[in-house]
């Protein structure tokens, strides 16, 4: 019998960030606008908290809570961990910009804060109602935050957008979650794995049930045919918020595919197989030849997306633990690349100027031969160049897909690899083989430089050993599936 | 107790302290980064390249000319995950071609002394690293380091072109980046497929691989797109001329003289050993391709008005005796295919350099532009015409001994071969010495050519070390074949043994 303290503790990284997300809403009524910077430090120490707590009450066996609707395990805590080190990443670089833009306050931090909790809910789901409602509660809290510069016309159409069409993938993964719990008459991951073996798999109720499911995936993941709302979203936001959504996130729903399909649906393995299949293959293609006519620069970043969402897809739909642990080894870099691109772009940016146009990094190397650089790595890392990090994430991937015997689709992604090139290398040319445009002094705080440079350096130093971040996505998911 | 500055750890880490060096002295000289002095720059940039090519040396004194195996190997496993070690080695067909790396790095350096004045220490830095990470191709044993070496090597000679090229620079240099990057990704997918079916990365584990020859036949290809762009091999060379045309002196020389090397020493390291039946069932094929090569790009040559494009193409064409050579497949042709990759690592590095004298005093690589430069510049005219006689593979000079063994290699297999390919030796005569005709002799074309100034030290310094290299490798090659021979014999034992599988049924 599970009592009650104990559910909590498992849930208190959650509970504590909820806390604090409705205490800071509260605070920041009594704060004079000077004195905000004690939200930004509050919600920073929010994250430190929590890590400290998943970090500390870590064991590496499953535990479950909330009557089995909630579930701590190895994956959790990894990737509940790395959604910390996301977020702080992501309130260091947009302090500037929010504060030249008058978004610097309470509702920002708040809506983040339980954005945050949206996707450990999204994590730690082990019933299709928790996921759910994870799911939910982060897309909410997303829908707000890129609305929150109320009288920017395009930012106010992008939340009208995302809000639509999201509205519309929930509804779908619903009606599929329905179908499904009518077929197998429960909610948990578990049981309805268990419901699953041995019954006809052919049944076309459960088909049908898992075609709206893994279309509600692709909606969140902005796989192909599901991603027109990427690129106008990323270009309408405000950058900050951008940064939000093309980056953590993603932890988050790839969580959410594990639980879904891989725990819950394992036996209709060979049905979801075929679907990433082909929205991989999709998701590439369209992603990297698009992003080459782009000239904004966050709607180019935003096919980019695209197309490492097929690519990681490649690591799913082998359908083995390896390919799991790859397409996790993938997110987490894509992660980590997107924030520190992100950054960059934040960094260049100052008070009435986007630098969110191809153009706005023209000279960047004489302008600053540090920063360059580390866009540069940032760029080649992207486009999967060795000794970056995104070199390993593709080779992984690749390989899993290989052993799974796709071996044309495997050439086929290297090709268009190439094509991806082409649109990463232009930025270099830009920044290295233009001539500024721009000659205003770059200044950003001296800690956003400093994190950004360590984020930056950190694709080429885990390039050059990445041996544990791959530990700890063997560990994370092996101790999770088993 | 790990001493790392003994001498014994020192002798069992060459390889490493080779590539090493010269990355560590690019990153140094990136710091002394100040264009108004940019002195400083230089000379850091010379005692690192300086620094560098001293560590090579004990490649060749420490060498065991009797092994033709890997000597001087060191490593640690790197990501076991996946088993990918740092493992170096190097053998016999190697070293030379390390050694090369080095030493032309010490030539850009010193050849971009007065000619770079905008961001030197970049490019100084560039060169540095690039020389470190092709010291890497050449040594690496295991697939996926050289797979980063050979990647990581595009990435300085992107900006190199990029940042310092010609008017049409861009476009040069984003084609060169793409088309290696899509051959290298090909040559990945096999490293991959090969590695689900050994569960290792490393060579030599490859090598002992057994596969039926359709698989091998794909391996190959796969291989083949990787390094047929690379060395260029028609007709995907299209992206040299380009990226020559449009490169910096010291991005052209280092391209000619070692980046189209990685390609021919790739064929001897994976294409032909890990799949020789394979390379056997497409001999055929490959000699044709070269045959074009020698011959069709010859005779494209010999159209060019541009000083550099011709350089260019008769690179394409002397590339296409090493793999001749390399596709006969007896001792001579490959000994002399590799005597061919480093005399051309001379000669074409020279002829560049040349070309880059002239460009920094009028500005022009038009030919037309030219014309009695012999009567401004009589030094200068001695060289080029020395470099020229080179080209052209004059007996006495490196550029005799590679082809003439080639052609010696081509008539034991077939008569015709080598018939095609001598006529190079009249084309590469033609199209050289009439550009030299062109540009030298006659009467003083114009007033530019009329105010020349003749070579200064610097420049007198690097043509003078590079002439004698090229007349001591062409009188005595000997102490370059002699570390070479025992290699090729083993690597000519080991393609004549078929992998094929006994009794095993052919099929994906």
């Amino acid at each position: 019998m599970e009592n009650i303290s104990y559910d909590l503790i498992t849930a208190l990284p959650e509970i504590v960030i909820v806390c604090m997300a409705m205490f800071i809403l509260l605070t920041d009524l009594f704060l004079k606008p000077a004195n905000r910077i004690a939200i930004y430090l509050l919600a920073q120490v929010t994250l430190l908290v929590a890590a400290y707590i998943t970090f500390t009450t870590h064991v590496p066996s499953v535990s479950y809570a909330f009557t089995n609707t909630f579930v701590d395990d190895a994956m959790a805590d990894v990737l509940k961990l790395m959604i910390y080190l996301g977020t702080s990443l992501i309130f260091i670089y947009s302090r500037q910009y929010l504060q030249q833009r008058d978004m610097f306050r309470g509702e920002f931090y708040a809506l983040t804060l339980f954005s945050v909790v949206g996707m450990m809910i999204m994590v730690s789901g082990q019933s299709m109602l928790t996921l759910y409602i994870g799911l939910e509660l982060l897309s909410l809290s997303l829908y707000a935050l890129v609305a929150l510069d109320r009288d920017n016309a395009k930012a106010t159409e992008a939340a009208m957008k995302y809000f639509v069409l999201g509205a519309l993938a929930s509804g779908m993964l619903l009606y599929g979650m329905s179908m499904i719990y009518g077929m197998t008459g429960s909610l948990n991951i578990a049981e309805i794995s268990n419901a699953l073996i041995g019954a006809n798999q052919l049944h076309s109720v459960l088909i049908l049930g898992l075609v709206f499911i893994v279309s509600g995936l692709a909606f969140k993941l902005g796989a192909v045919p599901f991603q027109m709302w990427v690129p106008d979203v990323y270009e309408g936001s405000p950058t900050a918020m951008t940064m939000l959504i093309s980056s953590v996130p993603k932890l988050a729903a790839f969580a959410f595919v594990i639980r879904l399909l891989v725990q819950a649906l394992p036996s209709l393995a060979i049905d979801w197989q075929q679907m990433l299949v082909f929205m991989a293959v999709l998701s590439i293609i369209i992603g990297n030849v698009t992003a080459i006519a782009q000239t904004n620069l966050k709607r180019m970043l935003a096919y980019s997306t695209i197309s490492h969402v097929g690519f990681m897809m490649y690591g799913l739909m082998s359908a083995s633990t390896n390919g799991f642990v790859y397409a996790m080894f993938y997110i987490v870099s894509y992660v980590l690349m997107t924030l520190a691109g992100f950054g960059m772009i934040l960094l260049l940016s100052r008070k009435g100027f986007e630098a969110d146009k191809i153009e706005d990094l023209k000279g960047l190397n004489q302008r600053s031969p540090w920063h360059a650089f580390l866009m540069l790595i940032v760029m080649f890392s992207m486009a999967g160049i060795p000794p970056t990090l995104g070199f390993y994430a593709k080779f992984t991937v690749l390989q899993a897909a290989l052993q799974a015997g796709y071996l044309w689709l495997v050439v086929f992604a290297v090709l268009m690899a190439v094509i991806g090139a082409f649109y990463y290398l232009r930025i270099i040319k830009m920044m290295y083989f233009d001539d500024p445009v721009d000659h205003n002094p770059i200044a950003a705080p001296i800690d956003m430089r400093i994190v950004l440079g360590i984020n930056s350096m950190a694709l080429l130093i885990i390039g050059l050993m990445p041996e544990k971040l791959m530990e700890l996505c063997i560990y994370a998911i092996t101790r999770s599936l088993s | 107790m790990l001493n790392y500055f003994s001498s014994d750890y020192f002798f069992s880490h060459i390889l490493s302290y080779s590539i090493w060096v010269p990355v560590l002295a690019g990153i140094a000289v990136l710091f002394t980064a100040n264009d108004n002095k940019p002195d400083t720059t230089r000379w850091v940039a010379l005692i690192g390249g300086l620094a560098a090519f001293l560590v090579t040396i004990p490649l060749y004194t420490h060498f065991n000319f009797a092994d033709g195996g890997f000597q001087f190997q060191e490593g640690f496993s790197w990501i076991p995950a996946f088993h990918i070690n740092y493992h170096l080695g190097a053998d016999g067909i190697a070293i030379p071609l390390i050694m090369l790396t080095s030493f032309t790095t010490v030539i850009v350096i010193i050849s971009a002394w007065q000619v770079i004045e905008k961001r030197v220490a970049q490019y100084m830095a560039s060169f540095l690293i690039m020389s470190g990470l092709m010291i890497g191709v050449f040594s690496a044993l295991d697939a996926i380091l050289y797979y980063v070496f050979w990647e990581a090597m595009l990435i300085p000679m992107f900006l190199v072109i990029g940042i310092w090229g010609g008017p049409n620079r861009v476009y040069a240099t984003i084609k060169f980046f793409l088309y290696t990057l899509l051959g290298s990704l090909l040559m990945l997918v096999a490293f991959i497929y090969l590695y689900m079916n050994t569960n290792s990365f490393e060579i030599v584990d490859f090598y002992n691989y057994q596969m039926p020859l359709n698989v091998q036949i794909l391996i190959f290809l796969a291989f083949f797109a990787a390094f047929a762009v690379k060395i260029p091999m028609w007709p995907v060379h299209t992206w040299l001329p380009d990226a020559h045309v449009e490169a910096p002196t010291g991005g052209s020389v280092v391209l000619a003289a070692i980046a189209l090397k990685l390609g021919g020493y790739s064929f001897l390291r994976f294409a032909m050993p890990i799949a020789p039946d394979a390379a056997h069932y497409l001999s055929g094929f490959m000699i044709i391709l070269s045959l074009i090569a020698i011959v069709y790009i010859a005779l494209v040559a010999l159209v060019q008005k541009d000083m550099k494009k011709l350089i260019a193409y008769s690179s394409i064409s002397h590339m296409g005796f090493v793999t001749l050579g390399f596709f006969i497949f007896n001792n001579l042709g490959l000994e002399g295919a590799i005597v061919q990759m480093v005399s051309h690592g001379f000669i074409s590095a020279a002829m560049f350099l040349c070309v880059g004298v002239l460009y920094d005093r009028v500005h022009s690589r038009e030919i037309k532009s030219y014309g009695g430069v012999a009567n401004t510049m009589p030094t200068f005219a001695a060289f080029a015409v020395l470099f020229a006689m080179a080209n052209s593979g004059l007996p006495g000079t490196s550029g005799f001994v590679g082809e003439f063994m080639v052609i010696l290699g081509a008539i034991q297999e077939n008569f015709w071969y080598a018939f095609l390919a001598s006529f190079t030796l009249i084309f590469g005569a033609a199209y050289t010495l009439w550009m030299v005709k062109r540009v030298f002799y006659g009467e003083i074309a114009n007033a530019k050519v009329a105010a020349l100034k003749d070579l200064n030290q610097r420049e007198f310094l690097i043509l003078a070390i590079l002439a004698v290299m090229v007349l001591a490798l062409g009188i005595y090659p000997q102490p370059l074949t002699d570390m070479t021979n025992a290699s090729v014999t083993q690597l000519l034992s080991h393609l004549m043994q078929s992998k094929l599988p006994v009794g095993m049924p052919s099929g994906l």
